[in-house]
């Protein structure tokens, strides 16, 4: 067992440095692309004469219509992402249409408005009702557009598949031959995870899930650091949208339940105490159910999103600072740069953290409901 | 809140995705990968248990080849002993197998000795006793002439005869 210890925390040590190598070698575009980043919300500096950090993280955090690049001379430089509304009948069109909010665009007689990243059904001219507490009062289509996190989703699924088919072709024409090239670099990560985190925490059939929590695990991690590089079309926020951690603990709660054994309902429904304190226990066991996964959904989008707001926060001091003075910008540059550096330090050890985090969690609790008690009184 | 709240189409993408991503992944790239893990840990653990039993029967064989060395030289060594032992005993015998057979041979040959000294005096007596009878024949021849003589010869005899006969 020792042995083993000191082989996984070789392993997290591997992978760490290796981050930290990719991160040097992004270090330089990262400077540039953040002070671009920065830059480009001049829209927010043109539109209320002033730079306001809080909007300019908040819009990068969020999802979007378009791929924002740059603004050159005062005009948005974006990549088109296209938007598919369901509002009687489907209707795709390209986002420019919009003009970066803009314009308005008619589609089979309904127009539609994109304001603060939301599509909305105006009329004509384009007008927004505004409600109590800036509450948008006009109705919204479904709105199935491929937006910026779907896009960088879609990339990143297109290198995980590219990865791990490339690497399944070379276990199958290297055989039992030592790893080499790519397949040594994941493969220590998939020993880590089989035999640190799944094995353990799910038990002796753990092969069956392995297949899942492996994939979660890759989809977290992959999509972690490539939230980190901030040229397109990476730096999107996927692990930290809400959607996203919503449909892996969905997953995780449906792979439990449905493979939840009756030892595992029966202390939901039927804990082992007396019938009278049934009403109090079963609410709480329930509640139990249900937080789990939702503490999976909560913990992952919290912590991506937050280091991608300390990230972006730091450097919109250089701004801020900027702002009264170029000599105070340009030395605020200097701290900001050397603490966003080492957050991004710390956010490569993060991403692995949180997938490796997300993974352990789901295997110890696929484990906790198909364990096989032998003894259900000993337990519980 | 707006951060908190889960957009409709990022979440109907993200399932289709991932669905999509988890079925691929299943099915061309984790079951070939952890096959071919399982694969090569378990020829792994059998390669190095099996060199790990060579070892030991190697260890054994060198410690049974010991055991059969010391064991032939004490064999060896036993034969010597007992093929000494056994010179030993054949010297032993042999001489004492010599020595009876003289011993018969001697006692053979002063067997003959006696046989042939016996028959030479019993040869000897009777050449003697045919001498002595010619010699008395001619003594007698000559005495027997005179009767006097005769007489006396005779009274003589007879009392030697009686004085044998006396001592009897």
């Amino acid at each position: 067992m020792p042995e083993n210890k000191g082989v996984s925390i070789l392993t997290i040590f591997k992978i760490i440095s290796f981050s930290v190598i990719f991160l040097m070698f992004q270090q330089n575009n990262a400077f540039a692309n953040h002070a671009e980043s920065a830059e480009q919300h001049n829209e927010h500096e043109t539109s209320s004469g002033k730079f306001k950090p809080g909007e300019m993280i908040l819009d990068h955090v969020k999802d979007a219509h378009d791929w924002h690049l740059w603004d050159w001379k005062g005009h948005a430089v974006s990549i088109p992402l296209p938007i598919i509304l369901f509002d009687n009948g489907l209707h795709i069109f390209s986002s420019s249409k919009f003009e970066h909010g803009h314009a308005v665009v008619e589609k089979a007689g309904n127009f539609y408005a994109l304001h603060h990243g939301h599509i909305y059904k105006t009329n004509e001219h384009g007008t927004i009702e505004m409600g109590e507490k800036n509450a948008v009062l006009n109705a919204q289509p479904l709105d199935f557009s491929i937006t910026k996190n779907v896009f960088a989703l879609i990339i990143a699924s297109i290198i995980i598949l590219f990865i791990f088919l490339s690497i399944a072709k070379s276990y199958k024409t290297r055989g039992k031959s030592a790893p080499k090239g790519l397949q040594s670099l994941i493969e220590p990560i998939i020993v880590f995870i089989r035999d640190e985190v799944v094995k353990p925490s799910v038990g002796h059939h753990y092969e069956k899930f392995l297949p899942l929590l492996l994939t979660i695990f890759f989809f977290i991690f992959i999509n972690n650091l490539m939230g980190l590089i901030p040229i397109f079309p990476f730096g999107a926020n996927v692990t930290g949208n809400i959607a996203v951690t919503l449909v892996l603990s969905i997953v995780v709660f449906l792979v439990v339940s449905f493979n939840g054994n009756k030892h595992y309902w029966k202390h939901i429904f039927m804990p082992d105490v007396p019938p009278a304190l049934w009403v109090l226990l079963i609410p709480i066991e329930i509640l139990g159910v249900v937080l789990k996964p939702f503490v999976l959904m909560l913990r992952l989008f919290a912590n991506i999103t937050a280091g991608h707001i300390i990230i972006l926060g730091f450097f919109s001091l250089i701004f801020i600072f900027g702002e009264k003075s170029p000599i105070a910008g340009g030395g605020t540059a200097i701290f900001s740069v050397a603490f966003t550096l080492f957050m991004s330090v710390l956010e490569l050890l993060v991403a692995f953290l949180q997938a490796y985090v997300f993974t352990l969690l789901a295997s110890l609790y696929i484990g906790s409901a198909t364990e096989e008690h032998h003894h259900s009184e000993e337990h519980h | 809140m707006e951060l908190v709240l889960p957009g409709i189409g990022l979440t109907f993408w993200m399932v289709i995705v991932f669905g999509l991503l988890m079925i691929l992944l299943k099915k061309f790239a984790w079951k070939p990968i952890l096959s071919a893990l399982k694969d090569r840990e378990s020829s792994i653990e059998e390669a190095l248990k099996s060199a790990e039993l060579a070892k030991e029967q190697l260890s054994k064989l060198k410690s049974d080849n010991e055991a059969l060395y010391k064991q032939a030289r004490e064999e060896r060594e036993e034969i010597l002993k007992e093929a000494k032992q056994m010179k030993e005993n054949i010297i032993g015998e042999a001489k004492k197998s010599a020595e009876e057979e003289g011993k018969k041979m001697i006692l053979k040959a002063t067997e003959e000795i006696n046989k042939q000294k016996a028959s030479a005096i019993a040869e000897l007596k009777g050449q003697v006793a045919s001498l002595s009878v010619e010699i008395a024949e001619k003594l007698i021849g000559n005495q027997l002439s005179d009767n006097e003589q005769q007489k006396t010869i005779i009274a003589t005899q007879i009392n030697l005869l009686k004085n044998q006969q006396a001592n009897a």
